[in-house]
This record gives C-alpha cells, structure tokens and sequence, in this order.
C-alpha cells in the first residue's frame, strides 16, 4: 500500500480562513496531553496559560505592550508575504530603528518639546527602512536572495546596537555598563492606560493594521502587490514594476519595524540596552503567518501570540513548568497551521499497488 | 571614582527609609503564611553555570526555613521589555523578597521597586539601590586571581584563553586579575580575550574556545555561563577552569578548579532579614573571606606543589595580608596605573574599563 499526495482541484476558502482555529484547537488538545505528560494537572495548566493572564487589568494591559511591536511588524511582514518577498530580517530593521529613535531621544536628553516623540519615530522609521533598503537594492541589482541578506544582516545589526551603547551611547555616570542614559520624560511614549505600560505604541499598532488594510484592498499599488504574488506572470504581462514593488514593501516592512524599535525603547524600556528585542521581528514571521497574512488576522494573531508568552510566564510562576513550554507552544501553533493548511490545499489518497514492489 | 556621587554614601542615606518600611506588613510572616520569595533569572537553570548557581541558592533558602518560605522562580527571562513584566508579576503575586539576578534587570528592577514600596528587591551586580532594593555582588575577581596563578604556572605556550561576555567593570576585572597573577609565574604570558557578548550561548562559546585553541592557548578561562568552552577544552586535551559552579563533570580530565559562586548564605541572610522585620538596603560585596564563593576542588592536572601555593594565596586573600590588585600594576600601553605597593580601592574597580598588560582584547 503506498500513500498519494495530491492537489486538490477546489480549495474551499472558508476552509482556509478556519485553519487558524483548527490550528488553535489542536494546539490546545495537544497542550492538554503536554501537561499531562508533564505531571501537571492540564485543566489547571491551560487555565493558567490562556485565561489568567486576561484576567487582571495588569494582565490585559502587557498583552497590549506585547502585541503591539509582533503587529506592527507582521502588519509589514505580511506586506512582503502577499508580493513573494521575503523579508526574514525585520529584527535587524527593528534594532536599527531603536538605535536610530534612541539617538535622538539621546540627542535631546533632559530636553523637553512636544517634537522630540515625532522626530524619534521619523529617525526610526527612516533607519528600518534604509536596512531594509540594502536587501531590496541587492536583489533588485543583482538578484541575490532577499532571505539570505535581510537574515544575515539582523546579526551585523545586533553588533553594531553593542558597539553603540559600549561606546559613543553609553550612559557616562553608569560604572561602564553597557546601556544609555535613561531617556527624558519628553522623549517617552505616553501611557494610555493609567497605572500600566501600555503605551500609545498600541493604537499606532492598530492604525497601521487598519492602513495596511486599506491599501491593500482600495488602492492601485496593493492590487499590484497582491497580483505579483498570486500571478507572477500576469502581473508581467500587465506591466507592472517588480521593481519598483520589492522596493516598496522592503521599504515599508523595514519601515514599520523600525517604528516598533523605536517604540520599544521609548516605551517599556526607556534606554538603549544590548538586548532589545526578544525576537519580535522572528515571531512577527509567525504573527503574520497565523493572521493569513491579513492585517486584521493579524491584530488576533498578535495578541494570541503574546498571550502564549504572558502564559507561559505564568504557567512557570504558579505551576513550576519549565520555560520551554512556550516555545513548544509557539511551535505547536505553527506546526498545526501549516499541517491544517496543507491538508486544505492538497488530500492524501491511499493507492493500491498496481505492480510488485513499486 | 568615574562616579560623582559615592554609592556606598548613598546608600546611608537611604537606608534609614528602608528600617520604616520593614516594620511593615511582614511580622504577620507565619507558618500558615510563608514568605514567598521571587527568583528571576537570565539562563535556564540547568546552565550548569550562573543560573544554576543562583538556583542553588534558592534552595538552600528552602531547606533552611522549610515552610516558613515558598520560592518561585522564573527562568530565561531575557534582559529588555520583558523582564519588568516578569519582576512586577512576581510582585503582584504576593512575593515579598524578589531576587533579580542578572545586570541587565538593574532599571526593571528600580522601576518595579518604586511601584511596590512595600517589597524588597535584590539586585545581583547592579549599582543602583532604593529605599526597598539593595544590591548584592561576589568579589570574583578574588578567584580569578588564584586561577591565573593555576594558569600561569601550567600553561606552555603561555597564552591563556579567556571567553568574555560583555566588558562591564565586573568582567575587566576578571581577566585583570587573571593575567596579573598568570604574569607573576609567567612574565610573557598573553592572555587572549573573545567577546561574544551573551551570558549564555553554548554555541558561541565552544567556537570561541576553539577558534583560542587553534590560535595556540593551551589553557581555557571563561566568563560565561555554559559548560561548553570546558567541554572543548577536554576534547582537544587542553586545560580548562569552571566558572559558576563545579563543572567537574563535563570536562573530568580539563578541569584545574573552578570558580564556584555561593549564594546560598546571602540568600539565607537576606530572608531572615525579611522575615526578623530587620531588612535594610545594603551593598553587599563579599568574596571568598565570607565564603561567598569558594574554589571547586583540584583536578589531577594540578600537581601538589602548585596546589600547596594557590592555596597559599587563597589563604593570604582570606586573612586580608594579599589583594589581588597590588602595584605596581601597568595598563596595556606599559603606564604604571596602580604605584608600587599600592592597592586599588573598591570604586576604582567598580568602574574599571581599562586593561592590564599582558591582555589582548
């Protein structure tokens, strides 16, 4: 008996959009297994993984400060997905729009000024923007695989935040640590919800979901970008600039991440340390996935996915589990909606062998 | 001093606020209430190393108090955005004493001590305290000094190896201390420095080890927290040194000694501080006198007349006739920074950011 994987002539849409929560629902059903396997009472461990974190207003705000950055770069990410152009560097775009937004906060310390805010997400849209422009300028002159540069250069991007703020941002009362001075006042997010973190990050996050949305489906350029992904060879045919549109996503995507850099500093963290970001612009891939590559999927991705950090905290904090455990959730997740997707596009037949052997 | 305002002044000052805070709430500390003690931490605790080290300390608390405590601790939890939300969730649960181990949690830390007055914060390396955080820290560089004396007195090529993780003071520190006592056997010895600014990437690390071993260093130091360095160090047949805690086990043959941090009596100290109503803010920068780290026991590598003098200085250190950092001491560009007979005062190494000859960084 041999087994046959086949395309399937009709793919059901509305099976597509459910995939996501098939996905869910099995990682919950495995996740229920896990913790049994685990030794932990599973009702008890789910409980603590999906809905104690949304029980405290606390709890509901950091979902908020979480989501916020996975959004707004998946928002881009899925930008690029849509045209087949695979941006996998959005943290190396983030980090240097966190450098870039943290030198002016730095620039203006112990100034105050209603632009300093505006400036700092300009200079950090700017600087995710220009990284993004090294990939999209070296697969638009030579060709060489966007994957391969945009990833490789996230790492040359953590070097140089090291170099920085071990040397010209260093924090000059700070015994040689390597972190900036904290920022001013004037150069800090406003917070949207009185006594959290949640800062005004989080509706920006939103926005540009809501505007990414409506380039996409109402304007020229989004109908371009879609037809190059779905039909490469019309859009040739129709004219448009393969071009002009890898410029213009690399650009917007590093855009995007960059802002969430800048919002990352001047938000929950206040200064620039080595360690940003704990690999938004990688999960951001997952973000992007999960929400089908729509920007209103990936609102709910985003916040899902920072639910499954604040959960494995949890889980860790009350149950003991070890840390892990999200990881293998995160992994479950896109695991599931990969299979779940591939079983919508293609069925798997059972053959009889026809000849001996074969 | 780098820094205007003495920190140790500082903390006098805000101590007397921290005596008011701690007749609080806390006396209602019983056996049907324990105290819940936080840890956080930046590796996974079985690093074999930093993390692992702080762990242990967490359950010596356990087995001293027994119920009177209940730990918690959270894992892997990295230095940025995260780890206030970690640190504020270990307060909002109701944990009283909140050990934060790692520097990069020094303005967390800060932040989430200002939002709940009536916790204390223990900050592991930092610089930074408040009227309910103090900060504690190991004088490291007290076994780095016995472990250049090891170094410098087995090593043949005499070039040591030495994998750092990110130059903070604390770090400068070590390798100074490692190539002033490796020099003092062996005059020309280098000691040879990678960065690979993490706490803990085994990754890294073993290809720093080998890319130090192909460059000719016959013996391993470290300043990170994984086993790997060590393990690479046993494969090619090369010498190594532990750092954290007693690596013995993954590199059998390698292994001179290694630097075991102990933080188990602090701990201890620190919860019946909290649960005797007596914490204050302190500085706490003890080192092997205290027993606040100790030197895992000799492996074979070390032959008895070597193990007879690094214990003599480990013993001079103790009783507070030697101090590691002695002059005349000499930078990198051969200017004498420290006068003959000299001793380096505690600010002056709390910002330390210059190099010793003999080390290549």
């Amino acid at each position: 008996m041999a087994l046959k994987i086949e395309a399937r002539r009709q793919i059901s849409t509305r099976m597509l959009y459910m995939t996501p929560f098939i996905a869910v629902f099995a990682t919950v059903v495995a996740g229920f297994f896990l913790f049994m396997l685990l030794g932990a009472d599973p009702f008890e461990a789910l409980y603590e993984f999906f809905i104690s974190p949304l029980e405290t207003k606390y709890g509901l705000s950091e979902l908020g400060v979480k989501a916020a950055p996975l959004i707004m770069i998946a928002i881009g990410l899925a930008l690029g997905y849509r045209a087949n152009i695979w941006n996998i560097g959005a943290e190396g775009q983030l980090t240097l729009g966190a450098v870039c937004g943290g030198a002016v906060a730095l620039a203006f310390w112990e100034e105050t000024g209603f632009y300093i805010l505006p400036l700092m997400a300009i200079a950090g849209m700017a600087g995710g923007a220009a990284y993004a422009a090294i990939p999209a300028f070296l697969k638009t002159k030579f060709n060489v695989n966007e994957i391969l540069t945009s990833l490789m250069l996230t790492y040359v991007a953590t070097l140089f935040l090291a170099v920085l703020v071990f040397g010209p941002l260093k924090d000059p009362m700070g015994f040689n640590f390597p972190q900036s001075r904290m920022f001013s006042d004037s150069a800090i997010l406003p917070i949207i919800w009185e006594e959290t973190r949640l800062h005004a990050g989080f509706i920006v996050a939103l926005l540009a979901a809501v505007a990414v949305w409506v380039l996409l489906t109402r304007t020229i350029i989004g109908f371009q970008i879609r037809t190059l992904g779905s039909a490469p060879a019309a859009a040739r045919y129709a004219g448009f600039d393969r071009t002009k549109l890898t410029w213009f996503c690399l650009m917007l995507t590093g855009a995007l991440a960059g802002l969430a850099g800048t919002f990352e500093v001047a938000g929950p963290i206040g200064q620039l340390v080595p360690n940003i970001s704990p690999g938004y612009g990688f999960t951001a891939i997952i973000v992007a996935f999960l929400g089908r590559l729509h920007p209103l999927g990936i609102i709910a991705s985003g916040l899902l996915m920072a639910l499954s950090y604040m959960g494995g905290e949890n889980a860790q904090i009350n149950l003991n589990l070890p840390q892990a455990v999200t990881g293998v959730f995160q992994g479950m997740l896109l695991f599931f909606l990969l299979a779940s997707d591939f079983l919508v596009r293609y069925r798997v037949r059972r053959l009889k062998p026809l000849v001996e052997g074969a | 001093m780098i820094r205007p305002i003495d920190r140790r002044t500082f903390i006098v000052g805000s101590a007397a606020a921290g005596l008011t805070l701690a007749s609080g709430p806390l006396q209602r500390a019983s056996a049907a209430d324990p105290l819940k003690i936080g840890f956080i931490y930046v590796g996974p605790v079985g690093d074999f190393g930093w993390t692992h080290g702080h762990d242990l300390g967490r359950k010596a608390v356990e087995a001293k108090f027994g119920d009177l405590v209940k730990t918690t601790y959270v894992e892997n939890v990295a230095e940025g955005p995260d780890a206030e939300r970690v640190i504020r969730k270990l307060a909002v649960d109701g944990n009283k004493l909140i050990f934060t181990s790692s520097f990069g949690y020094m303005e967390p830390t800060l932040k989430v001590a200002k939002a709940f007055p009536k916790v204390f914060f223990e900050h592991a390396t930092g610089f930074k305290t408040a009227p309910n955080l103090s900060v504690y820290n190991s004088r490291f560089y007290e076994g780095r000094a016995v472990v250049g004396h090891l170094a410098g007195s087995l090593t043949k090529t005499g070039k040591i190896g030495y994998i750092a993780s990110v130059p903070i003071p604390e770090v400068v520190m070590g390798i100074n201390a490692t190539a002033i006592w490796a020099r003092k056997i062996r005059p020309d010895a280098e000691v040879k420095v990678v960065w690979i600014n993490s706490w803990y990437d085994p990754g890294k690390e073993g290809d720093a080890a080998k890319a130090l071993i192909d460059q000719g260093v016959d013996i391993i130091t470290q300043h990170t927290d994984s086993p790997a360095p060590l393990q690479i160090a046993e494969q090619r047949g090369m010498l190594g040194v532990g750092q954290a805690s007693d690596m013995k086990s993954f590199a059998p043959k390698a292994q001179l000694t290694a630097i075991v941090d102990e933080w188990g009596p602090y701990y201890i100290e620190r919860a019946q501080a909290v649960l005797d109503g007596t914490w204050k803010t302190s500085d706490t920068w003890h080192g092997l006198k205290e027993g606040y780290l100790s030197l895992a026991p000799y492996g074979d590598a070390v032959p008895a007349e070597l193990r007879a003098s690094a214990d003599a200085i480990k013993a001079g250190i103790i009783d507070g006739s030697i101090h590691p950092f002695t002059g005349p001491i000499k930078d990198q560009k051969g200017e004498v920074k420290v006068a003959d007979g000299a001793k380096l005062a505690d600010g002056e190494l709390l910002g330390m950011n210059w190099y010793v000859e003999g080390v290549s960084a």
